[in-house]
């Protein structure tokens, strides 16, 4: 890299422009991000509500993680603290869901894609169909899954099934748990496994093709090429794959919160992200929102840190194949 | 010898053949999946109220376009001129997400151009700093920001849609990744022989070198911003119609569960996808490849 210029990269009169060129990231991160996040870690031992400048130490917390032991079932502790786990067990139900439907079907596209045996004809354009869903707002996906899975005989579906004589009454997709989750886990699916599958695709790419020719001339089958070749070759993407999308997904929240009709979000989409969101934006609840952040930001770092280590991993055979 | 050569030999063309038309057929499916929501809205939209209610599915354009139109825009035959506007939409988030992808990519271009070129002391600590926080999801601070934005009164106001891209870690990441693998350093040295100054370096030898990554991060951005809901939403508190963002305005349509009309919702959900579409599909080449290219090097 650098490293390897000439000494004169080495002066110490060039050194302020390094400073100087980076300063403005620094100062807009600085104001924008870092003084954020201490206001937030500041709120989270701040009260809720019209006591937003009350110090109330590690009340939030406790009451988010344990609940409020002597309020009994209606106390506002408890509520939260449901809430809140609610919200967590949602979000990974939601991730799960969702990104076992991705992996499959984009692992397994990437592979026939790159397979240079079977050729499917028109690659190019289902590339560019697959991946067409991603660029459309989250707003308008919300609005056209509601439209298609409404509640009312007048839904795309429910119209098309009542017409055709499959059902007698619409079929309640929306206030029915696990239906509208199913179909939230779908729509995930449907926005992102064209995405997904040209990242493992461009991993596959990098696999040197030699490597294939050896192993068709030995006589290995295409399951033991894919599993004994393709993946462990693939595995740091693979993992980043996992885990980005694992990040992504614990702030997850545009699709759960905008599918719903009417003024309040379907109750059973709620994430941690939309529970944040709710108490700060309309509730004014800044210290159980701003407490919930940081132990969502304290998780994310964990996994950050798992990311960071196959980062690490993964750019090392990269930096040797391109020399 | 020869016989059975042949015999396995056309077995095996077969057995191609066969796995590529089960492939072939397992992706159109994909694709009309991938298509069909998108068509039936954008179908749906062309037709009146009456008929969607009569059978909501439909592949086929109606004839109640204009009407549907003019019950969109037109404050006499309709209410969702009050909540929606689809010049307006447009313009607030056309503006937002230019505004927003011109000073991310300007900015991380520069930031990367920084660390790459020069040494000093905080070299090391400012890159690991940025891939450290690479992670880091808006959503985490946003109570503490708001709170903030409402203390020094930036609310209702585009200022912090737009400057907080400055500081975009990912694109930083992906133009320092570029410029290791294709900026020559030498260059830099030669255009100071030739007396260049350093910003007039960066501007006329190193941007149009960059241009490439400049183009791929642009597009991304630019998607990212335009389908923004979060921020817009925390910020434009008084949600005023001539502030709104397109998210927000297609937020209030399907929230109006009053003065439903089904013909003139679908239409103006069509109306927020469908510039995106055509944009897309002009640049898909560029985009596709784009992606690939941001995951080899990142």
């Amino acid at each position: 890299m650098a490293g390897g210029g000439t000494k004169s990269h080495k002066l110490v009169s060039y050194a302020k422009y390094g400073y100087m060129f980076i300063l403005p990231f620094f100062l807009v991160y600085g104001f924008f991000m870092i003084w954020p996040f201490i206001n937030t870690v500041l709120l989270s031992f701040k009260g809720n509500g019209s006591k937003v400048n009350e110090w109330v130490g590690f009340q939030n917390y406790s009451w988010l993680l344990f609940g409020d032991k002597s309020g009994g079932r209606f106390a506002t502790g408890k509520v939260h603290h449901d809430a809140f786990f609610d919200g967590f067990g949602t979000t990974v139900i939601l991730w799960a869901g969702n990104f076992i439907i991705q992996i499959v079907l984009s692992l397994l596209l990437a592979v026939w894609f790159s397979d240079v045996r079977i050729k499917i004809k028109g690659t190019g354009f289902f590339k560019v169909v697959m991946y067409l869903p991603n660029i459309i707002m989250a707003a308008s996906v919300a609005a056209m899954f509601l439209m298609i899975f409404s509640n009312t005989k007048y839904g795309v579906i429910n119209s098309l099934a009542i017409n055709n004589g499959w059902i007698k009454d619409p079929i309640p997709f929306m206030s029915n748990k696990w239906m509208v989750r199913v179909i939230v886990m779908f729509i995930q699916a449907w926005l992102w496994f064209g995405n997904t599958m040209l990242l493992l695709l461009s991993g596959i790419f990098g696999i040197d093709p030699s490597i294939y020719e050896a192993a068709a001339i030995d006589g290995s089958s295409g399951s033991s090429t894919f599993f004994r070749i393709t993946m462990p070759i693939l595995k740091p993407i693979f993992l980043y794959v996992v885990v980005t999308s694992l990040i992504g997904g614990l702030q997850m929240f545009d699709i759960p919160y905008l599918m719903h009709t009417g003024n309040d979000p379907n109750d059973y989409l709620n994430t941690v992200a939309t529970y944040i969101y709710k108490h700060f934006h309309k509730f004014n609840n800044f210290g159980f929102s701003a407490a919930a952040s940081i132990l969502l930001f304290i998780v994310t770092v964990l996994l950050g840190m798992i990311v960071m280590r196959f980062n690490t991993d993964a750019t090392a055979p990269k930096k040797q194949r391109k020399k | 010898m020869a016989d059975s050569y042949n015999q396995s030999s056309s077995a095996y063309k077969r057995m191609i053949m066969t796995h590529s038309i089960i492939r072939f057929i397992v992706c159109v499916l994909l694709s009309v999946i991938c298509l069909l929501p998108i068509i039936i809205i954008l179908m749906n939209g062309t037709r009146s109220s009456a008929s969607i209610i009569a059978n909501g599915f439909s592949i086929v354009p109606g004839n109640a376009l204009s009407d549907n139109w003019a019950k969109l825009t037109d404050p006499d035959k309709g209410p969702f001129s009050a909540v929606y506007n689809v010049w307006l939409g447009y313009r607030n988030s056309l503006f937002i997400s230019l505004a927003a992808t011109g000073v991310a990519v300007l900015f991380s271009g520069l930031t990367a151009y920084g660390l790459t070129v020069y040494h000093f002391k905080l070299r090391n600590f400012a890159t690991t700093f940025i891939l450290a926080v690479l992670m880091i999801p808006t959503q985490v601070v946003s109570a503490g920001f708001l709170d903030f934005m409402i203390k020094i009164g930036w609310v209702d106001n585009y200022l912090p849609l737009i400057l907080p891209a400055i500081a975009s870690p990912s694109t930083v990441f992906f133009m320092l990744q570029y410029m290791r693998s294709s900026f020559p350093l030498d260059i830099v040295e030669a255009a100071r022989i030739d007396g260049s100054g350093e910003v007039r370096t960066f501007v006329q030898i190193a941007l149009p070198i960059l241009k490439p990554a400049f183009a791929v991060q642009a597009i991304f951005m630019f998607v990212g911003n335009w389908n923004n809901y979060y921020t817009p939403s925390i910020i434009l508190l008084s949600n005023k119609l001539e502030q709104r963002t397109m998210s927000m305005m297609i937020q209030s349509v399907v929230a109006n569960d009053k003065n439903i009309d089904y013909g003139v919702q679908y239409l103006a959900i069509g109306m927020s996808v469908l510039p995106v579409i055509i944009i897309y599909l002009i640049l898909s080449k560029f985009i596709v490849k784009g992606i690939a290219l941001g995951a080899v090097k990142g």
